[in-house]
């Protein structure tokens, strides 16, 4: 039995998914692989993109892979941290923003 | 400067011995990858053959005014392996009466040779194209190195350069602290004799390597993304830009185990073997001379001192283009890093 949640060798097992359902796998890597090819925006931009939403989601396994990505594109150190403060930001700032809810729920409450 | 780490030899680490790298690179079992020969077998291409020579790649010495982390001759200031005028003489007489275009000339940094200049003279009159891989900070160490940047230009040398980052922090991490600033002040001097300037024909590319434990990813993006960086930052132009893969030779595969990513690293060569790079990998079309005169199918293969093939002539005394050109290339799974992805060679990628 697994012994914890998250095991870095799962990562490159990936592709096994499609081996329960076929069709919907290859699907899904297929069109993986069309989003990440250089487009209106560069393979490094969109790579930028990925490691911002992975620490979004918190996925360890694209934190991993999105950070190899991202050195392999030659991004450097600090323009992967301002990344990860754009996900801080918007995390926060929906955090925040919820707070106009609060309020307006509050003055609906309170004589 | 302060180099970034020191030679293998120095340390006395067992990973400066070659035959202790190819005991470890020998074992792809452990690794759980499928053998380069078997690779290579699958493809119809084993024994690897070459297809000709093309380019004769000389190592002018160990001898290097850097200890970069990830140097696969394990170069430093402290080697002393240097090429004496009379093997230089020998590759000269061995050149003369073939057709061979370009003559690359590497090390350690090959201008501390005290014969280089000399060398280049003889090559530069046989007509041939000649190459020099210049670490750039030579440029600026010493007043006697100076006057290279117009020494290059005299010869119409194609001068290739390494700069592994567009900054200094990743720089100097793996080349030594000043190196990105004193490669910068030498990338200026090349700039102003011409060296990279549109219409000069003066040849000047940047060799890119990963600083760690990833693979290079597509060289033309890579190549824009220098030229806009340099040129906004530093007002610098070059020509093309190489994007070459670490092999896991000499200091990069101590750094690699010592890391814990050898495994890791191996994998992901094995995993990104692409069958057009595996036709097109240098060696089939280069010969690479030692310092002292023995001949290997690449420097990697120098380094590992896996001399050729067994009964071609393996020195430059007894240099025999044809017997050379029906040797059986050698190869183990340091090959891997010729042919991940779009493939590496030293003059960039293959496919
Ligand atoms: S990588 Fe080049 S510059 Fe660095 S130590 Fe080795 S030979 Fe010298
Ligand atoms: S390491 Fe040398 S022998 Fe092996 S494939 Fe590369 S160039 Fe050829």
């Amino acid at each position: 039995m697994a012994k914890s949640y998250y095991d870095p060798a799962d990562l490159k097992k990936f592709g096994n998914i499609t081996e329960w359902q076929k069709e919907l796998g290859d699907k899904f890597f297929d069109y993986y692989g069309t989003v990440f090819q250089e487009g209106a925006l560069t393979a490094r931009e969109k790579s930028l993109i990925a490691l911002a939403v992975s620490h979004a989601v918190q996925c360890p396994y694209c934190i991993d892979a999105y950070t190899d990505d991202c050195l392999k594109k030659g991004v450097d150190e600090e323009q992967m941290m301002e990344a990860v403060h754009v996900t801080a930001a918007i995390k926060g700032g929906a955090a925040l923003v919820h707070g106009v809810q609060m309020m307006n729920k509050v003055s609906d409450k309170l004589m | 400067m302060k180099p970034a780490t020191k030679s293998l030899l120095k340390i006395k680490s067992r990973l400066a011995d070659p035959k202790e790298q190819l005991r470890i690179l020998s074992d792809n079992h452990s690794l759980g990858i499928t053998s380069f020969e078997d690779r290579l077998h699958d493809l119809g291409i084993e024994p690897l053959k070459p297809t000709g020579v093309d380019i004769f790649q000389v190592n002018v010495g160990k001898m290097c005014n850097q200890v970069c982390k990830h140097c696969h001759v394990d170069a430093g200031p402290g080697r002393k392996e240097i090429m004496t005028r009379e093997t230089m003489q020998l590759c000269v007489d061995a050149l003369k009466g073939t057709d061979i275009s370009t003559v690359d000339l590497t090390g350690g940094a090959p201008e501390m040779n005290p014969n280089f200049r000399w060398f280049v003279e003889q090559l530069s009159k046989q007509g041939r194209k000649i190459i020099v891989r210049c670490n750039l900070t030579i440029i600026v160490a010493h007043p006697k190195y100076y006057d290279l940047p117009e020494f290059f230009r005299s010869h119409n040398i194609n001068v290739v350069s390494s700069l592994p980052y567009f900054n200094a922090k990743r720089t100097d991490a793996q080349r030594g602290e000043g190196v990105f600033e004193q490669s910068i002040r030498a990338l200026r001097r090349l700039n102003e004799v011409g060296y990279g300037k549109e219409g000069s024909g003066l040849q000047l590319d940047l060799v890119y390597n990963p600083s760690g434990a990833f693979l290079p990813d597509d060289q033309k993006a890579l190549e824009a993304t220098f030229k806009s960086k340099l040129k906004e930052g530093y007002d610098i132009d070059f020509n093309e830009l190489f994007a070459i893969t670490n092999l896991p030779v000499s200091r990069f595969l101590e750094y690699l185990i010592r890391s814990e990513n050898y495994q890791d690293y191996m994998e992901e060569l094995a995993n990104a073997f692409n069958p057009e790079a595996a036709h097109g990998v240098m060696c089939r079309s280069t010969l690479s001379v030692s310092w002292d005169g023995y001949l290997y199918d690449c420097d990697f293969n120098q380094m590992l001192e896996l001399k050729l093939n067994g009964g071609t002539p393996d020195h430059i005394r007894d240099f025999d283009l044809e017997k050379l050109n029906n040797r059986n290339i050698i190869i183990n799974q340091h090959c891997y890093g010729c042919t991940a992805g779009a493939g590496s060679s030293c003059g960039g990628t293959i496919a």
